[in-house]
C-alpha cells in the first residue's frame, strides 16, 4: 500500500459520513480480527473486512472506495452477527457499495457488477421477483458474452430451476410503490 | 536413643514410585529404630499416629519421610510439641520431591528413599533440644517515603494507636500523586482526595512527620530497629512560621520549580506546592542570595535577607543546622515510590531539545488549573494553545535497547486520561496516541479506553513512532506507522506527550543494603514472595509497599500499604517475638579473632568479645542473626557452628551413606 497518512486523511469526514449512514460506531472496532475470520470469501478480497474498517477509521477514502471488498461481500451477515463490538460490518459494506455506486468508482475486476444490479433491480420492478432467464440473459449481452451460459440454459430449464416466461407477483403495483418512494428518499438526500 | 521414622504414601505420590514397604523393613532393621507408614502421615490419624507412637515407644526423635519440608515440617514440629517433644528433634526425608517425582525407576528410587531416611537418622542421632528467644517488639513504625502509599500505611498504623514515623525527603509529603491533575478512571481531581490523607497524618497524634529528612542509617532486627534520621535544616523555625508566604512573595531570586516539571518558576524560598503539609517553606541553599553571598565571602554580614526583614513571626533561622533523631522502631514501611524514566536517551525523540516534546508528568502540571499555566494547554516554547497533540506510549517501557523491558504498568491509562482532558479543555484539539498495546487490566479501566476513543474520538494508531522533528514554521512532524492497516503516518503536531515509563528511585539500592532487603534487575524492591507474600520482604520487619517493588497505579499501591499496615499490626499485638533458634554460635576456644565470619556477615550478627585472656574473638548477636550459615563456611578454623545443623551432625549424614 503506498499510502503516506497525514493529518489531513486522520481528520476527514470520510468516517463520520460513513459513521452516520451506516448508524453503525466504526470508531469502536478494536481490531479483533473476528469478522475476517469467519467471512467466507476473506481470502478473494484485496482488503479484509477489519483491514477496510481500519482504513476507514484512518480516513483513506481512495484505497477504500477502490477495493473490491464490499463488492465481493455477499451480505451473509456472519460478521456482524459475530462482531464484539455490535459493529454492523455488513450494513457498512452496503454504505460503501452506495458510496462508491454514487461516484461512479468501481475496481476494474468487479465493472460488471453495476450493470448486474440495474437488470436485477428492473427485474423486480417489473414482475415483483426475479426473472432468472431476463436477468441471465441480459447481463450476458450487456457484458459482452452473449452465449457464455447457453449450454447451461437447457439443463436449468428440464430441471425446472428457470421459467421461459416471468413470473408475475400478486399485487405488483405495491412493489412499484416501494421503488417510488425510494426514488423520492434517494432525490431528497 | 530411640528414633521413630514414619514414611508417607502421600496417597500414590510416593508410593507409585517407592516400596514404601522396603523402606519401612530396611529402616526398622537399623538398631534403636522404629518404623511405619501410613497414607497420609500429614492428616489428623496419620500425626495421632505418630503422637501415640512417640508416647508408647517413648520416642526421643522423629523422622518423617515425606514430602519437603517447606511445605509439612511446621506441622510436624507441632505434632512433636503435641506428643511431648521438643520440636527441633523432627527430621524430614524428602522423598518426593528429592525421590518419587522425579525418577521411574522403581528399585533404585526405592534405594534412594531408604538411604534419604538413613541420613536423617544419622543427624537425629545427634539433635539437641532448642528453644526459641524471646524478644520485645518497640511498637512504634517507621514509614520512609511520604507519598501516598507511605500515608496510607501511617494512617492505618497509627488509628489502630501504635506511633508512626513518616520519613520524607522533600520538604512536603504527598509524593507523585500531588503532581497529578486527575485521576483515572474516575476523573477525581488528584489533589481533593490526596490532600484530606495528608493532612489526616499530619493531625494525627499520632504520627510524626519528618519531612527535608532522610534516613541515614538502620540497625537493629525485628523489634527493635534503630534509625538514624537526618532533618536537613530548612532555615526556618517550624514552630514560629505561620505559612503567610510573604516570604516566598518577597524574594527576588526565581530558579525552576521541581514540582512544576521545571515548566514554572519557583523562589528560593518556598513551598512546593499550595497544599504542601507541612506548610513551612524552605530555603533553598543553592540559589538563595544569602547563602551565596556567605559562600564567597564567609566574613561578611550576607547580601539580600529580604525574607527575614519581611518575616513577621520572625521565623528564618539562617544560621539552622542539619539535625540528627535517633529513635527505635519494631517495624519498617519502605514506601520510596519512583522516578520517572529520563526521555534524553531518545535522539529521535529530540533528546530533550524540542521544548514542545513534553513529559507525561509536564503535561500533568499543563493540565492542572494550579500548574504553570493556570490549566491552559499551552505549548512551553511560545505559550500558544497546543490544539494538535500526539501521546507517544511506552518510552522507555518495553524497549531492551534504551529503556527498561517490563511494562510500566499505567502509561495506558494515563495517556487516555490525558487525552479526555485536552479533549474536555479544547473539545475540537486533536489527540492522537500511538501505541503498542493498550494494557488497562482493572475495574472500570476498558471501559475508560473505550470512553476516550469513541466520545472523545481520539484516534488511536498502532505503532511506536520513529522520529520527531521540528519543521521551519515552528511545528512538530512526527514519523510513525499503523501496523493494523500497515500505513506510514506523519502528523503536524503543536506539542508531543511522552509516556515516559516508571523506572526505580535512584536511592533504591543504598537504602536496600542498608536495611538489608534485596532488589531485583530493575532496581525494584524485591517482595518475599511474589504471590503469596507481596508486602513482605525476606528481612523480617521490614515490609514494602508502592511503586518501590514495582510500577503500580494508586489503589494498587493503596491496597499495599493496607497489606503492610496490617502486617505491622500483626507484629505490634505481640508482646513478644519467638525467633527462630537455628543460629550460628562460636567455639570461642577455637576462634582466632581472623573475622573472617564478620565480613560476609549480611545481617551485621558478628560481634567481638575480649577473653580473660585479652585474645580478642567473634560472638553471634542472637537476635541479629538469620542462621544463613555464611559465617560456618567462611570460618578458617571450623570454630562457627550452625545450632541443629552442625558440622558434626553433617559429617554424620554423609558417613551414613558409606
Amino acid at each position: 500500500m503506498k499510502y503516506l497518512l497525514n493529518v489531513k486523511n486522520l481528520n476527514s469526514e470520510f468516517v463520520r459520513e460513513i459513521q452516520a449512514e451506516s448508524k453503525t460506531r466504526i470508531l469502536h472496532c478494536y481490531q479483533c480480527g473476528k469478522c475476517s475470520a469467519g467471512c467466507p470469501i476473506a481470502n478473494e478480497m484485496e482488503y479484509k473486512p477489519n483491514q477496510i474498517i481500519r482504513m476507514i477509521q484512518l480516513g483513506m477514502e481512495e484505497s477504500v472506495l477502490k477495493a473490491n471488498t464490499m463488492w465481493l461481500c455477499a451480505s451473509c451477515i456472519t460478521c456482524t452477527v459475530r462482531c464484539p463490538r455490535e459493529i454492523d460490518i455488513a450494513e457498512i459494506m452496503d454504505v460503501l457499495r452506495r458510496y462508491a455506486f454514487k461516484r461512479g468508482i468501481f475496481p476494474a475486476a468487479v465493472a460488471d457488477i453495476p450493470v448486474f444490479n440495474r437488470i436485477f433491480l428492473r427485474n423486480i420492478k417489473l414482475f415483483g421477483r426475479l426473472y432468472e432467464l431476463g436477468l441471465i440473459g441480459f447481463f450476458n449481452l450487456l457484458t459482452g458474452n452473449p452465449f457464455k451460459d447457453v449450454l447451461l440454459g437447457p439443463k436449468m430449464f428440464f430441471k425446472g430451476k428457470i421459467n421461459l416466461i416471468p413470473e408475475r407477483i400478486k399485487n405488483a403495483s405495491e412493489i412499484k410503490d416501494i421503488f417510488k418512494r425510494s426514488a423520492e428518499i434517494e432525490h431528497s438526500d | 536413643m530411640k528414633i521413630g521414622v514414619f514414611v508417607c504414601h502421600c496417597g500414590t505420590n510416593i508410593s507409585a514410585v517407592i516400596d514404601v514397604q522396603k523402606v519401612v523393613n530396611d529402616l526398622a532393621k537399623m538398631p534403636g529404630v522404629f518404623a511405619m507408614d501410613y497414607k497420609f502421615m500429614c492428616s489428623d490419624p496419620g500425626q495421632n499416629m505418630i503422637i501415640s507412637e512417640i508416647k508408647q515407644k517413648k520416642l526421643d526423635a522423629v523422622i518423617v519421610a515425606a514430602c519437603s519440608p517447606c511445605l509439612h515440617e511446621l506441622t510436624f514440629r507441632n505434632t512433636l510439641i503435641r506428643g511431648g517433644l521438643n520440636p527441633y528433634m523432627l527430621e524430614i526425608a524428602n522423598i518426593r520431591e528429592q525421590d518419587s517425582w522425579v525418577h521411574t525407576d522403581r528399585d533404585k528410587a526405592t534405594e534412594k528413599a531408604v538411604r534419604l531416611a538413613k541420613m536423617a537418622v544419622a543427624k537425629a542421632k545427634r539433635n539437641q533440644p532448642l528453644f526459641p528467644q524471646e524478644v520485645s517488639v518497640e511498637k512504634s513504625c517507621l514509614v520512609i517515603g511520604g507519598g501516598i502509599a507511605g500515608i496510607q500505611a501511617a494512617i492505618d498504623i497509627s488509628s489502630a494507636g501504635y506511633q508512626t514515623v513518616i520519613v520524607e525527603k522533600e520538604p512536603s509529603i504527598g509524593g507523585k500523586m500531588a503532581m497529578f491533575d486527575k485521576t483515572f478512571p474516575t476523573l477525581d481531581c488528584s489533589a481533593c482526595i490526596l490532600t484530606p490523607k495528608m493532612v489526616q497524618a499530619s493531625q494525627s497524634k499520632k504520627v510524626k512527620i519528618y519531612t527535608y529528612s532522610e534516613v541515614e542509617e538502620i540497625g537493629g532486627y525485628v523489634g527493635n530497629f534503630n534509625a538514624r534520621i537526618r532533618v536537613k535544616a530548612r532555615s526556618v523555625n517550624m514552630e514560629k512560621c505561620t505559612g503567610c508566604g510573604i516570604c516566598w512573595q518577597k524574594c527576588p531570586v526565581k530558579v525552576n520549580s521541581e514540582f512544576e516539571q521545571n515548566l514554572g518558576p519557583r523562589k528560593a524560598v518556598y513551598v512546593p506546592f499550595a497544599q504542601a503539609v507541612p506548610n513551612v517553606p524552605v530555603i533553598d541553599c543553592v540559589n538563595c542570595t544569602y547563602y551565596r553571598s556567605k559562600r564567597q565571602n564567609p566574613e561578611s554580614k550576607g547580601l539580600c535577607r529580604i525574607c527575614e526583614k519581611f518575616c513577621p513571626a520572625g521565623a528564618i533561622e539562617f544560621d539552622q543546622k542539619d539535625k540528627i533523631i535517633e529513635e527505635k522502631f519494631g517495624a519498617v514501611i519502605v514506601a520510596t515510590g519512583f522516578s520517572a524514566f529520563d526521555h534524553k536517551v531518545y535522539g529521535e525523540y529530540g533528546a530533550g531539545r524540542y521544548k514542545d516534546v513534553v513529559t507525561a508528568l509536564q503535561f500533568e502540571r499543563l493540565l492542572n488549573s494550579s500548574g504553570p499555566t493556570q490549566g491552559k494547554i499551552l505549548r512551553p516554547s511560545d505559550s500558544k494553545e497546543a490544539r494538535t497533540i500526539v501521546f507517544v506510549q511506552c518510552v522507555g517501557s518495553r524497549d531492551e535497547s534504551k529503556g527498561v523491558p517490563y511494562c510500566s504498568r499505567v502509561c495506558c491509562m494515563y495517556t487516555a486520561k490525558q487525552a479526555l482532558l485536552l479533549k474536555e479543555h479544547i473539545p475540537d484539539a486533536n489527540a492522537y496516541v500511538f501505541y503498542i498495546d493498550i494494557r488497562a487490566a482493572g475495574k472500570n479501566y476498558e471501559e475508560f479506553i473505550e470512553r476516550v476513543q469513541d466520545e472523545y474520538g481520539v484516534l488511536y494508531l498502532r505503532g511506536r513512532v520513529s522520529k520527531i522533528y521540528r519543521t521551519g514554521d515552528g511545528a512538530l512532524l512526527v514519523r510513525g506507522a499503523d501496523t493494523l492497516s500497515g500505513t506510514q503516518v506523519e502528523i503536524s503536531a503543536d506539542m508531543v506527550v511522552l509516556a515516559t515509563g516508571l523506572v526505580s528511585n535512584p536511592e533504591t539500592v543504598k537504602l536496600g543494603q542498608m536495611i538489608g532487603i534485596p532488589y531485583d534487575k530493575n532496581r525494584f524492591f524485591t517482595e518475599s514472595h511474589p504471590k503469596l507474600a507481596p508486602a513482605e520482604t525476606q528481612t523480617a520487619g521490614v515490609f514494602i509497599c508502592g511503586a518501590c517493588q514495582f510500577p503500580k497505579d494508586i489503589p494498587d499501591s493503596v491496597a499495599q500499604a493496607g497489606a503492610a499496615a496490617s502486617k505491622v499490626l500483626g507484629l505490634f499485638s505481640q508482646e513478644h517475638l519467638m525467633l527462630e533458634p537455628v543460629l550460628a554460635c562460636v567455639n570461642q576456644k577455637i576462634c582466632n579473632g581472623c573475622f573472617h565470619c564478620r565480613a560476609v556477615c549480611p545481617y551485621n550478627a558478628i560481634d567481638e568479645e575480649i577473653l580473660k585472656d585479652k585474645s580478642v574473638v567473634a560472638r553471634v548477636i542472637e537476635s541479629k542473626c538469620h542462621g544463613c550459615g555464611n559465617c560456618i563456611s567462611a570460618c578458617p578454623v571450623s570454630a562457627v557452628d550452625l545450632k541443629g545443623y552442625t558440622n558434626e551432625q553433617i559429617l554424620e549424614q554423609l558417613q551414613s551413606l558409606r
